[in-house]
């Protein structure tokens, strides 16, 4: 057997470590730090995952459970990883442009444009996506009533490819060199003509691996929201949490697999020599991206509308008040969804279309504006006659309101073709979209966090660096991307390595300060998150309310216990929590306990990710022996998993009594909190109720 | 530290200065006809959207802190969550600008697409302009002239680019003088502008296409009708012969250090480069 066969592409010149020892430089020595980073925190976490000797525990109650709760969390914690490592690129990024000007920089041109690449596909598949998912998997079931999603087994498969592409992109960094051609890898640029290197491939496969993971977890969503909700539930009562989580799972299940063909044709190019996208032999690049925006302008409301969702229960919560305009809100989401659809032309006005063609595809552009600035003023009179506590998840809801707005604004500039002209791919362009972004999606994802967080682990997150983090998320904001509407409107070119013009000088000076701040508010985050564990017995809310919330995730305990409700909730409005605390009838203990039929776990996710991020990782390399085994490996363990009968367990009914009675002594013991005292030691979890 | 205190005041005194020249070289400082017309756009579309902006801008904050907790004075109404009047207000006159700015957007786009012949009396100038990597071709087809990574043209005379490209997709943007059509291989697309008056414009490809493409600029220099005469009569006379060599090195992967000038350029160069994309790697080398 030769290396070729064995191997494939992969040579000693494909590590990083070695490129950086054989023509060792800022930029290669860069590129081996950061490989370094992912390789010694790799061995540091499975160091210290075997001295403490929990894999046992962990692969029994995390890796193969199908809890939609634990696998959320899962979700959540593989983006705040991925999150970090974009968030670093944006900097490295933000500090070559500022120190880039008529001069060398601190990384190459080929390394720059490596970094624009990976730092968008990380933060759309691999920051947002797995937040966003993980949010609803660990809140809809809870939601709605229901004691899981409809297909647990499935759940955890999304979540094991999902975790197997992100594995992906951080092999890329230790192994060979990533793409190029920028988060949307348009063709010609990424056929092997253009980029013969491993690069297009790593994009291709872990867009791929992410993208059907998305597709299974649309599927998954949409029938759980439609056959799981509990008794009384009818659609017009579904929190509007629910309502935006209905419509990103419909936006995924019919945009992700426009993205699933467009990478799979760039990949039949690159391996087979077809001509879907190529200059030659009747190829054309227009195809793709007319495929890639039409998956690409429904996935930014598959990632926007969730945190509409969290906004949504965050602002009427913490106004104490009922959201105002429930109807006209839900109306506002389906609408935005379907015009997600009609609106892709405008990612390329510029591709030389008719007039027509520009004009109705920028009035429909337009026209998204208004059901998005009608959920805005919902929010506003929300917050109006009620009493607005400003905690951190509402904090992040106001900023998010004044910002989003000015996003707005910029993106009906972009709706007219003619201006578009001027400042498409330039910085403004960048700045557009992080302003809807960074407001519209990682605030809302942050409000939620902090907003659920005393849900999943019964304790609260710590205020003061919650806050010192949302500060600094929103300076950092306005000073990384104001001055890029500056500088795009002056012309500057999107994904420059090198700047020609001392004049844009000072601004990209502001714009680096701003990506330090945005360093400082993940950093804060993380202490944050340091600092509420160490202090957690202080901050304990085990009642499981501690915001006086409204929808049923509040009516258990927080912790929940795994089936969620010991018996199935049934409701009669739209905030039944908040109804059953005024009415006395919150917390009733049943007249007997049943038991409770449970998904049993299952080494199918974890299995079916491993086997499919070595197939990526094969077909990226060209290790045809490899590709071929894992991928009979993949289709053998569904088989094997099909033959398997016994797949629930029953919790006995002794053991949810045990649970709930436990739940509710320390209800009993709990002392009912004012919302005056809801960020100190005193909150306990049970909301003082003013009739 | 002392200096480097005193370099950063003097930098933040001057960052109004520096962003004032970075916006020189934007559509603010329009220099043609086109880029005028959409300055005058997107100031007009500005003004609108602060009204589409103001109130939430305002609301939010007076309302948000109007009804905090701490002030017992406002009202509380924790079951109130409608009321037609709000309704109407916050679909019907947003659904209005919409509308309206739909009607500006369709004049706009039809009178400034990009297609259009700019209505001047004077005779129009045709420029063929071909996508490299890293540089920009822009042939004479009328002089048999062809430059690389500069764009003469007489002031005042209208302006229409056929554009295409010999390798990937790339955009050409001059913001001073007009937005940015795509250059894509076998294919032509086209963009028509005029420079009011000579001077010296900042050209560019947008689209990431590799390494090189940072320093994919180039002038477009707007020059009085006589001198363009006769600069166009001194390449004819002076420039290089386009040759083999020369047509070979227009699709090697690199930057060019200075503009280059070529005379002598054969009929239907640019539709020769057109097709040549279109055939297998192996023809297209010949």
């Amino acid at each position: 057997m030769t290396g070729a066969a064995l191997l494939g592409r992969l040579g000693w010149q494909s590590l990083a470590f070695v490129r950086a020892w054989q023509d060792p430089s800022l930029n290669t020595l860069i590129a081996a730090g950061a490989a370094a980073l992912v390789v010694i925190g790799a061995v540091a976490v499975v160091a210290l995952i075997t001295l403490r000797g929990q894999w046992r525990r962990l692969w029994r109650e995390w890796f193969t459970s199908l809890d939609h709760k634990k696998i959320g969390i899962m979700y959540v914690a593989l983006s705040f990883v991925m999150l970090a490592r974009a968030l670093a690129e944006a900097v490295l990024m933000r500090l070559q442009q500022a120190t880039a000007i008529n001069a060398p920089g601190v990384v190459d041109a080929e390394h720059f444009a490596q970094l624009f690449s990976t730092h968008g596909t990380i933060m759309i598949f691999f920051m947002a996506m797995p937040f966003l998912t993980g949010l609803i998997n660990y809140v809809l079931p809870l939601q709605i009533g229901a004691r899981d999603v409809s297909f647990p087994l499935l759940n955890a498969i999304s979540l094991w490819l999902t975790a197997a592409a992100a594995g992906l992109m951080m092999a890329s960094l230790v192994v060979g060199r990533f793409s190029t051609g920028g988060w949307s890898g348009y063709p010609p640029f990424t056929e092997t003509g253009f980029s013969p290197g491993v690069g297009p491939d790593y994009w291709i496969w872990a867009v791929t691996l992410g993208s059907i993971g998305s597709t299974l977890t649309g599927l998954n969503f949409a029938t759980t929201i439609y056959k799981k909700r509990c008794t009384g539930m009818t659609v017009m009562r579904m929190p509007l949490f629910v309502w935006t989580s209905l419509c990103t799972s419909i936006l995924m299940i019919f945009s992700m697999p426009a993205l699933t063909v467009a990478t799979a044709l760039l990949a039949l190019d690159r391996y087979l020599g077809f001509h879907f996208f190529t200059n030659a032999l009747g190829g054309n690049m227009m195809n793709y991206a007319n495929l890639f925006w039409l998956f690409g302008h429904p996935e930014v409301y598959v990632l926007i509308l969730p945190a509409f969702g969290i906004y949504s229960e965050v602002v009427s919560t913490f106004s104490t008040k009922e959201l105002y305009g429930y109807a006209s809100l839900a109306i506002a989401t389906i609408a935005i969804a379907v015009l997600s659809f009609t609106v892709w032309v405008h990612h390329f006005f510029t591709m030389g279309q008719s007039a027509n063609i520009n004009a109705v595809f920028g009035i429909a552009t337009m026209a998204i504006g208004v059901p998005t600035g009608v959920k805005i003023y919902n929010w506003i009179w929300t917050m109006f006659r009620g009493e607005v506590r400003f905690t951190v998840p509402l904090l992040y809801a106001l900023a998010f309101m004044m910002t989003f707005v000015l996003g707005g604004l910029t993106g009906i500039i972009l709706a007219f073709p003619p201006l578009d002209y001027l400042v498409h791919n330039t910085l403004f362009l960048v700045a557009h979209f992080h302003n809807m972004l960074i407001p519209g999606l990682l605030y809302g994802l942050l409000a939620g966090y902090h907003y659920w967080f005393p849900k999943a682990f019964g304790f609260r997150l710590d205020e003061r660096w919650g806050r010192v983090s949302f500060a600094c998320w929103v300076v950092g904001f306005y000073l990384a991307f104001m001055p890029l509407y500056v500088l795009g409107a002056a012309g500057m070119a999107r994904r420059s390595s090198e700047v020609l013009e001392p004049a844009f000088r000072p601004w990209l000076l502001v714009a680096g300060a701003g990506a330090l701040v945005l360093a400082a508010a993940l950093a804060a985050l993380f202490v944050q998150l340091w600092v509420s564990v160490r202090h957690r017995r202080a901050n304990v809310v085990p009642a499981g309310d501690p915001w006086d919330g409204r929808a049923l995730e509040w009516s258990v305990s927080a912790p929940p216990p795994e089936y969620n409700f010991a018996v199935l909730p049934h409701v009669a409005g739209r905030d039944p929590f908040h109804d059953a605390k005024r009415k006395g009838t919150a917390y009733a203990e049943p007249v007997r306990y049943a038991p409770i039929e449970m998904p049993r776990n299952s080494a199918v996710g974890p299995i079916l990710g491993a086997l499919g991020g070595w197939a990526a990782f094969a077909l990226v390399w060209q290790i045809w022996w490899l590709a071929a085994a894992t991928v009979i490996g993949m289709i053998a363990t569904v088989i094997a998993r099909s033959f398997v009968r016994d797949v629930e367990r029953t919790i006995p009914a002794e053991t949810v009594a045990r649970i709930e009675r436990d739940w509710h002594e320390t209800l009993a013991r709990s002392a009912p909190t004012t919302r005056d005292f809801e960020t100190t030691a005193i909150n306990r979890g049970l909301a003082q109720v003013l009739a | 530290m002392n200096r480097a205190a005193r370099s950063l005041t003097t930098l933040v005194a001057l960052a109004p200065l520096g962003g004032c020249a970075a916006l020189k070289l934007g559509v603010m400082n329009a220099a043609g006809p086109v880029a005028q017309a959409q300055w005058d756009l997107y100031t007009t579309v500005a003004i609108v959207l602060i009204f589409v902006g103001g109130p939430v801008l305002v609301l939010v904050p007076i309302i948000a802190w109007h009804y905090r907790r701490a002030n017992t004075e406002s009202a509380f109404r924790p079951d109130w969550n409608f009321a037609w009047p709000l309704e109407l207000l916050i679909w019907i006159p947003p659904t209005a600008i919409v509308v309206g700015l739909g009607i500006v957007l369709w004049q706009s786009a039809h009178r400034l697409d990009p297609y259009r012949a700019i209505a001047l009396s004077r005779s129009p100038v045709i420029v063929q302009a071909v996508a490299l990597d890293w540089k920009w071709l822009f042939i004479y087809p009328d002089a048999h002239i062809a430059t690389i990574n500069r764009l003469p043209v007489p002031a005042g005379h209208p302006v229409r680019i056929e554009l295409t490209s010999g390798t990937v997709m790339q955009s050409l943007l001059v913001p001073q003088l007009a937005g940015q059509v795509y250059a894509m291989a076998g294919m032509r697309t086209q963009l028509n502008f005029a420079a009011s008056r000579p001077g010296v414009y900042r050209g560019e490809n947008t689209q990431y296409n590799g390494e090189g493409f940072a320093r994919q600029k180039f002038d477009v220099v707007a020059l009085p009708p006589a001198d363009y005469q006769r600069w166009v009569r001194r390449m004819q006379h002076q420039a290089r012969p386009f040759d083999a060599a020369a047509y070979a090195a227009l699709f090697e992967r690199a930057t060019i250090p200075a503009p280059v000038m070529y005379s002598a350029v054969p009929d239907g160069l640019f539709g020769r480069i057109v097709d040549r994309s279109r055939l297998p790697a192996a023809q297209a080398q010949r």
